[in-house]
Parts: structure tokens; C-alpha cells; sequence
């Protein structure tokens, strides 16, 4: 019974503080000659939000992207230091790249759906993948995930047609439901709202709170208030270091860095 | 002086004129630039046009029309006679006053008469020349004076220029659209003189090509036969083969071009490829008739095929390699302007390069693809060279690739080579064909243009 207990505390110690997901140490990468990040060292827990805030060029992207390994397709990119996906380093030889993005899902900054129809953009996924055994089990992961992103009732009597067809905030909606088709467990998202009207924003904003329930969530902003509604957790960069990291009440409510300050009470951007 | 230094002098002229307008500009502007209408350089243009243009006029159809009237002129000088000679003979008459005139060697002895004349003629040119220096130079510097006295501060210059540049471009364009016209028109107009003495059908569906006609009437074959479809046959045969080598090699070198060839490989191997799309076609004739054709013919001696050495295959993949450039080089333009944001896309969902390659950025681009084939394609129907050395002459009706067949180019060709009555049907049926070529190309390339415009629309 004691035991019991104690199991069911330590549950609920790590609900408050998980395993992470993602641990990264000492990250730098390198574009050719030039560093664009220096010892960045950050977890990322699952069932959380996590922000990536900071002024244009001080890395966050290129700190989004080392972790599903996207730089790899950029020539002359070089990243050094640990990686570890549930303990496992993503940049070793064992790790293969298609599994790690399958895991490691990515939505774009710019909503980039195929030229393909709606529902072929949300089953292209689990095609590759062959996660769907049939035909209709395809079509339900394709609703699920369309469901999921918020997306389904808008779009469900027109499946066949084309995904570039719809406006830039279903567009992106549509991108979520393709990322989380897969069933990652991880979602980053570039700036996902960049491009979107305030109400478009609210509605993925929601989207990334219910995603939380089943993932872990990486999303880089440049808006203050967006990183303090989604967010649990805040990182935040400059000059490609990470300054500051914390909870994202205490980063801006208390911060500790003076930049960290500066920033958030828009001193310098 | 010679007309050159003419030229010359209107262009000094006119650059005289510009400096004139610029400063008259400024002048009429006084203190404050503001007040002119448009840029001091605009009023230069404006003044250098007015010296310029009209005086340019004059002097081309001076030169035009100076001939015909000094001829005239000088004819009406010559005996009774003689001007009363039938036209052609005037006609050499007149040749060789000119010929005296400008000191060359002349078809007859040298009468006094015709001396006489061919100085008649030295004096009239030289009088017209001399006016024409006059009248040119005269007409530049009125311009100049008429068009200086219009510049004032709110002259609108820039407008006027830019109306007189305009109608330079529509006049450029004009004589091209009007040069392919005539071509056209030509084309239409002799192939219907054709039709004339072949109907459309026996030409369009015959199944018999031999087009000598009897230059005497007791020759056997008098009539000729011209049913083309023979011909249709062998370009769609020629075609075919050419497509089935340029197809995969062209595209799969543009995927290995755009998607995987490291970027210094690239700047050197397309540089090559496009070599190949410079080299005249009469060397890959060479090449065709010469070591791919015999290699058939003996390959298929040695496995027991029977290969004519002039073989439709030898043709079909020597014009295949031909134009791998135009589908290799289209196609990576194509897979180029795939956004780089697509690959991301499918690259993020755990897509490995080929996956990518094969269900994204194919399809993705598969319209400028085609358009890039269809283009390939008229011009292999177009090809001449190769299918003349290395496919044969004969007009077979086969469609076997092992064969010598003939296409519609190559009959083109023959059919005028040498000395030819032009109103036989034999010679105007290069007319059809080149008809029916036309509007083929013209089908395919609108086509291609069509799917290649679609195509940039849904990135825009
Ligand atoms: N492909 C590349 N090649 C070379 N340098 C790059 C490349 N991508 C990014 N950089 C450099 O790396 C640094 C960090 O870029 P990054 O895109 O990560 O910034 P960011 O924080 O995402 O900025 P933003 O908020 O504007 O998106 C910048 O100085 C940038 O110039
Ligand atoms: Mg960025």
C-alpha cells in the first residue's frame, strides 16, 4: 500500500516535473565559417509548451531545426554538442533521420502545403510512413488529424480539392493536421502565426493548448504575448546564446537577465 | 562627301540639339528646377528627336526613290530607239549605264550613245546627292530651330519623348509579326495551289508517297502519287524513338542535377549538357549515318535481326541525344522553381530524398516537365539533318523502327533539291508538308506555352 503510494506520488512528481523529451547539451552550430549558435543547453518536456523567444537572427530557428535535424539539407551546416531524444543522441550514426522526423514533426513558418488535394497533404504522412494498414484506416487518421488541428468542418465536403486553394490561416491549419498525421512526439513550430490574422492566431493558439495533452511542443515567437498565453516554459535568445531559461510566469514576470529584461519590456528587439 | 559622312553629321547634329534643348531647359527653368516639367535630359531628347527624326526621313526616302527616278530620267534622255526596246532588254541597257557609270566592265562595246548616257546618269546622281545633303541638313537644323522654340518649363517633354520611343517599339514589332505572316501567308497561298491539282484527302489519307512526276509523257509513273501519310508515319515513328531516349535521360540528369549533384558539380555539368544543344545537327547526321547505324546493322546481323543500314532506330536515337538538352535543361529549370519551402514541407514529415523527389517535387512540377517535352518534341518533328543522312529517303509504310523510312523534313527537302518547275504539284507539295509541319509545331508549342503558364501561376 505504502509502495502504492509512493509509486503514485512519484507519478505525480513527474507530471510536475517530467522526463524531458528532448536534452539538449551544449549545442553549437556552425553555417560554414560563421557560429550562429554557442553551448545552447535546454530540455524540452513533454505535455508542455515551450517558447522560443529573442530578436530576429539570434538563432531560434537554427536551434528549431537541429532538432529534427532539418540543417542537414542546408550545405556547410556543422552541429556540435549532445542531442538526446529519450537518451538517445539524434545526430548518431545509429540514429536514421527519417525515423527521427516521423517522431520529430515540423510546422513551417510559412504555411507550405503540396499542390496536392486536402486529404493527400494530410495522408502523405502516414504513407510514407505506412502507418495505415488500409484504405480506411487512412481516411480516419486524415479526419482524426484535420479534427485535431481544428480544421475538419471547414474542409469536409471539399477533401479532393486542392490544399493551396485554401486561405493562409486554413492553409496552416492544414500544415498542423499534416504533423500531427504522423503522430510525432514531438511538434516544433516556426513562427507558426506569422502570417495569420488575429483570429486565425486565437484559433491555432487553442489548437497548441489541446495539442499539449498528447505532445510535446517547441514554438518560436515573436510575440511576447503570444510565448506568455501558450507557453509553460520560456527560452530566451540572443546573439546565438540561450540567456535565460525558466517558467514562463517567472521569465516575465522576474526576470533574472538584465537583456532578458530589456527584451521583454521591448528595450531592444 | 559620301552618305556616311552625312550620318555622321546628323548625329552631331542631333547631339548638338541635345545639349541645345538641355541648357534651353535649364535656362527657361531659372533658379528653381521644380518648375520644368520634366527632367533637363528629357527637353535633350525632345530637341535631339526634332533634329534627328524628320531629316532621317527624308534621307531614307531619298534613298529609296533616288534610283527609280534618276533611271527614269536618264531613260528619257536615250534615243527614240532605244527607249522603245522591250523591257528586259532596256533592262540590261540600263545595267550597263550603270556599270560605265560607276566604272565597271560592261556587256558591249562602248558606243558614244551609251557613254553619253552613263554620263548623263554620273551628273543626275551627283545633283541628287548634293540636294540631298542640303535638304537633310537643311531640314535638321529647321527642326532644330521649330523644336527649340517649343521648349519652355511646362513643355512636356517626357511624355512626348516616351510616345516617340513607344512608336520605335511598335514599329520593331510590327515588322516581325509581318515577316511571320508573309511567311504564313506565302505558305497558305502556295499549298492551296497544291490542293489545286491534289485533293486535301488523297493528300492527307493516301497511303502512297512517290512524287516524280513524268517530265515527258511517255514516261511511266506520270502522275505521282502523294498520299502523306507515309511520311506522318515516319516523323511519329522518328519522334517516338527520339522521345524514348530523351524522356528518361533528360529528366533523370535534370533530378540528378537539381536534387543531388553537389553545387560545383552542377555549374560544370550543365555547362556540358547544354553544349550538346550547339552542336549542328549535320555532325550528329554524321554521327547517326555513319557509326550508330552500322553498329544496328552489325549488332542485329550478329543476333540474326535484320537492321537496314539506314534505320529509323539509328535516327531515333541520334535525335534523342540531341535534344536530351531541351528536356534535361527545361525540366531542371522547373525542379528548380519548386519552392524550396515543399521540400521542407515533405522533408519535416520524415520523407527520405527520393519520396521527396518522386511524390513531391515531380508532381509539383510536372507541368513545366511536359511543357519542356512538348517543346523537345516539335523540335525533333522539325529535325532535318540527322533523318536525311541516317534514316533513308524511302517512303516506307511501317512503323517498324528496324526499317528505312522517310518523314515529312526530309521529303520537304528532296523535293526541292536541284532544278525545279515551281507549278508542279511535285514542287508545291513541299508546301503542303511544310503546311501540315507548321501547324503541328504550332499546336505543340501553343500547347507546352499553355501548360508552362499554368504552371507558374500556382506558385504566384
Ligand atoms: N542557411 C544559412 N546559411 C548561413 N547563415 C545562416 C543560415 N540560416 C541562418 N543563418 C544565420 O544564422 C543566424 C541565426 O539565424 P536564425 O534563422 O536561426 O535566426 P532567427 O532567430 O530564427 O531569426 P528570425 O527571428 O528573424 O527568424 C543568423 O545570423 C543568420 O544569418
Ligand atoms: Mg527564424
Amino acid at each position: 500500500m505504502i509502495a502504492m503510494q509512493a509509486t503514485t506520488g512519484r507519478a505525480t512528481d513527474a507530471a510536475a516535473s517530467p522526463v524531458p523529451a528532448f536534452m539538449t547539451r551544449d549545442v553549437c552550430v556552425f553555417y560554414g565559417q560563421k557560429q550562429a549558435l554557442t553551448n545552447v543547453s535546454l530540455d524540452i518536456h513533454r505535455n508542455q509548451v515551450t517558447s522560443l523567444i529573442g530578436p530576429s537572427g539570434c538563432g531560434k530557428s537554427t536551434y528549431l531545426r537541429c532538432l529534427n535535424r532539418m540543417n542537414d539539407i542546408i550545405d556547410g551546416c556543422r552541429v556540435t554538442g549532445s542531442i538526446l531524444l529519450d537518451g538517445q543522441d539524434i545526430y548518431s550514426g545509429s540514429m536514421d533521420v527519417v525515423h527521427l522526423r516521423a517522431r520529430v514533426g515540423m510546422v513551417f513558418q510559412k504555411p507550405n502545403p503540396f499542390p496536392k488535394s486536402i486529404f493527400e497533404n494530410v495522408a502523405y504522412g502516414p504513407r510514407i510512413h505506412g502507418i495505415a494498414k488500409d484504405k480506411t484506416e487512412l481516411e480516419a487518421i486524415v479526419h482524426n488529424s484535420l479534427e485535431k488541428a481544428g480544421l475538419l468542418a471547414e474542409v469536409k465536403d471539399r477533401m479532393d480539392q486542392p490544399g493551396t486553394g485554401l486561405s493562409g490561416g486554413q492553409q496552416q491549419r492544414l500544415c498542423i493536421a499534416r504533423a500531427i498525421a504522423v503522430q510525432p512526439e514531438v511538434i516544433l513550430m516556426d513562427e507558426p502565426c506569422s502570417a495569420l490574422d488575429p483570429i486565425a492566431t486565437a484559433r491555432i493558439e487553442e489548437l497548441i493548448d489541446e495539442l499539449r495533452e498528447h505532445f510535446a511542443i517547441v514554438i518560436v515567437t515573436h510575440s511576447m504575448q503570444q510565448a506568455a498565453r501558450v507557453s509553460q516554459r520560456t527560452g530566451f535568445f540572443h546573439l546565438g546564446i540561450l540567456v535565460e531559461t525558466g517558467d514562463t510566469e517567472q521569465i516575465f514576470t522576474n526576470p533574472r537577465d538584465k537583456r532578458t529584461q530589456d527584451y521583454i519590456t521591448g528595450r531592444f528587439g | 562627301m559620301s552618305l556616311s559622312t552625312l550620318l555622321l553629321a546628323l548625329l552631331v547634329l542631333s547631339s548638338l540639339a541635345f545639349y541645345l534643348g538641355r541648357k534651353k531647359a535649364l535656362s527657361a527653368a531659372g533658379s528653381n528646377l521644380r518648375t520644368l516639367h520634366s527632367l533637363p535630359n528629357y527637353y535633350g531628347y525632345y530637341l535631339a528627336l526634332w533634329a534627328g527624326i524628320p531629316a532621317l526621313a527624308v534621307f531614307t526616302l531619298w534613298l529609296v526613290l533616288e534610283p527609280q527616278i534618276v533611271q527614269s530620267l536618264v531613260v528619257g534622255g536615250l534615243p527614240e530607239a532605244q527607249r522603245n526596246l522591250s523591257p528586259g532588254r532596256l533592262g540590261l541597257l540600263i545595267n550597263d549605264i550603270r556599270n560605265l557609270a560607276s566604272g565597271n566592265i560592261v556587256s558591249r562595246e562602248v558606243a558614244p550613245g551609251l557613254q553619253e548616257a552613263a554620263d548623263h546618269y554620273v551628273r543626275l546622281r551627283d545633283t541628287s546627292r548634293i540636294a540631298l545633303f542640303v535638304a537633310v541638313l537643311a531640314l535638321a537644323v529647321a527642326g532644330l530651330t521649330f523644336g527649340r522654340q517649343r521648349i519652355r518649363a511646362n513643355l512636356r517633354a517626357r511624355n512626348q519623348v516616351e510616345t516617340v520611343l513607344k512608336a520605335f517599339l511598335i514599329v520593331g514589332s510590327t515588322v516581325a509579326v509581318l515577316t511571320t505572316a508573309g511567311i504564313v501567308f506565302s505558305l497558305v497561298f502556295e499549298a492551296g495551289r497544291f490542293f489545286v491539282a491534289v485533293s486535301p484527302a488523297e493528300f492527307l489519307f493516301g497511303t502512297e508517297w512517290s512524287p516524280q512526276i513524268a517530265l515527258r509523257k511517255d514516261q511511266v509513273g506520270a502522275q505521282g502519287a502523294f498520299g502523306a501519310v507515309p511520311l506522318f508515319a515516319g516523323t511519329l515513328l522518328i519522334s517516338v524513338i527520339a522521345m524514348c531516349v530523351a524522356m528518361p535521360v533528360g529528366l533523370m540528369s535534370a533530378i540528378y542535377m537539381a536534387e543531388y549533384a553537389p553545387p560545383k558539380l552542377r555549374t560544370v555539368i550543365k555547362p556540358i549538357l547544354e553544349i550538346l544543344a550547339g552542336i549542328p545537327t549535320v555532325v550528329y547526321g554524321f554521327f547517326a549515318a555513319l557509326t550508330v547505324a552500322p553498329f544496328f546493322r552489325d549488332t542485329g546481323a550478329a543476333v540474326g535481326l535484320t537492321i537496314s543500314s539506314e534505320s529509323a532506330l539509328a535516327a531515333g536515337i541520334v535525335m534523342g541525344i540531341m535534344i536530351i538538352p531541351f528536356v534535361s535543361s527545361l525540366s531542371d529549370d522547373v525542379i528548380n522553381a519548386v519552392p524550396r519551402a515543399m521540400r521542407e514541407g515533405s522533408y519535416g514529415l520524415g520523407a527520405t530524398q527520393s519520396e521527396t523527389i518522386r511524390k513531391v517535387i515531380i508532381p509539383a512540377a510536372l507541368p513545366g516537365i511536359v511543357g519542356g517535352f512538348l517543346l523537345a518534341i516539335s523540335r525533333a518533328i522539325g529535325e532535318t539533318m540527322i533523318v536525311v543522312m541516317a534514316a533513308g529517303l524511302t517512303a516506307n509504310m511501317t512503323i517498324n523502327p528496324f526499317h528505312a523510312v522517310t518523314t515529312i523534313t526530309v521529303q520537304i527537302v528532296t523535293l526541292l533539291i536541284g532544278d525545279q518547275e515551281f507549278d508542279s504539284p511535285k514542287t508545291l507539295a513541299a508546301f503542303a508538308l511544310g503546311l501540315v509541319l507548321f501547324l503541328i509545331t504550332l499546336v505543340l508549342n501553343i500547347g507546352a506555352l499553355r501548360i508552362v503558364k499554368k504552371y507558374r501561376e500556382q506558385y504566384e
